[in-house]
């Protein structure tokens, strides 16, 4: 087995983690939480792949898009959450049935 | 090749800091998230790659912390409820779900190693030749701005009704 399998497969049990994370769980937070354990992943695997053919500048250049998305996603997704606690008084996302308050 | 060493280390500490995660509560969990930013911008570097590690150093374990930090403390909800589904089940999903890309990718990565080919400098990539994802993140960054202050906005006039009825 090369090390960039080794590499992958674990990219790959990170993924699984962030995703069993967003399965699983119901605290708003949390989710935004394993949102972000997955984009790690997928940046890893961009980087990690980048480097193997020889163009990780090319690689660097679509992870920094990623990166700022990812961060902006996050910042907005708390701001919703921040509100959601506001209006609900709860942060449980089972019980987010319904669009008005 | 051989994996090294130092690699290995970094990838298994990047996995625990991953299930320390998910296991903590929130505020807890922020803090992990902290540490697995930390390790993945030092893999980042590893792999030849340290602006990008340097920002994700900056951003995932700074910002992203901060805020988390900041929400949790606004939200004041460190309750960890039960799961929607069943956990085997979503087991069962994560199993056949990475398993799947295992099965996709891993045969096609000993082939990628031959494909090295020259390339520009990082900053011909970011400026010149990936313009465009620039200048798409500067309005996804002015959107998400523009976002945030909306949802406070929104929050203001929602208060603004109890102060006035509270006279």
């Amino acid at each position: 087995m090369t090390f960039l399998q080794v590499a992958f497969i674990g990219i790959i049990a990170l993924l699984g983690v962030g995703l069993y994370a967003l399965l699983a769980g119901r605290n708003l937070i949390k989710a935004i939480i394993a949102l972000q354990i997955m984009t790690k992943a997928a940046i890893l695997a961009l980087i990690v792949a980048g480097d193997a053919v020889g163009r990780v500048n090319l690689a660097q250049s679509i992870a920094l898009t990623v990166i700022v998305v990812d961060t902006i996603v996050a910042v907005l997704a708390l701001a919703l959450v921040v509100q959601i606690k506001r209006r609900t008084g709860h942060l449980d996302a089972a019980q987010l049935t319904r669009l008005q308050h | 090749m051989n994996m090294p060493f130092l690699d290995g280390v970094l990838f298994i500490g990047l996995i625990f800091s991953a299930i320390m995660t998910i296991r903590s509560r929130p505020l807890t969990a922020a803090l992990w998230l902290a540490a697995l930013s930390a390790v993945t911008a030092l893999l980042l570097y590893r792999f030849g790659a340290p602006e990008v590690a340097v920002i994700e150093l900056s951003v995932g374990a700074g910002l992203i912390t901060v805020l988390l930090a900041f929400a949790i403390s606004m939200a004041e909800d460190e309750s960890m409820p039960a799961s929607i589904i069943p956990r085997p089940l979503a087991w069962l999903l994560i199993f056949v779900a990475c398993g799947l890309l295992l099965w996709l990718i891993l045969p096609q990565l000993p082939g990628m190693e031959t494909l090295a080919a020259a390339e520009a400098p990082f900053i011909i990539q970011v400026w010149e030749n990936r313009l465009l994802d620039l200048m798409v993140q500067i309005a996804i960054i002015i959107s998400g701005v523009m976002g945030v202050l909306s949802l406070l906005g929104e929050s203001r006039q929602a208060a603004k009704p109890q102060t006035e009825a509270q006279p």
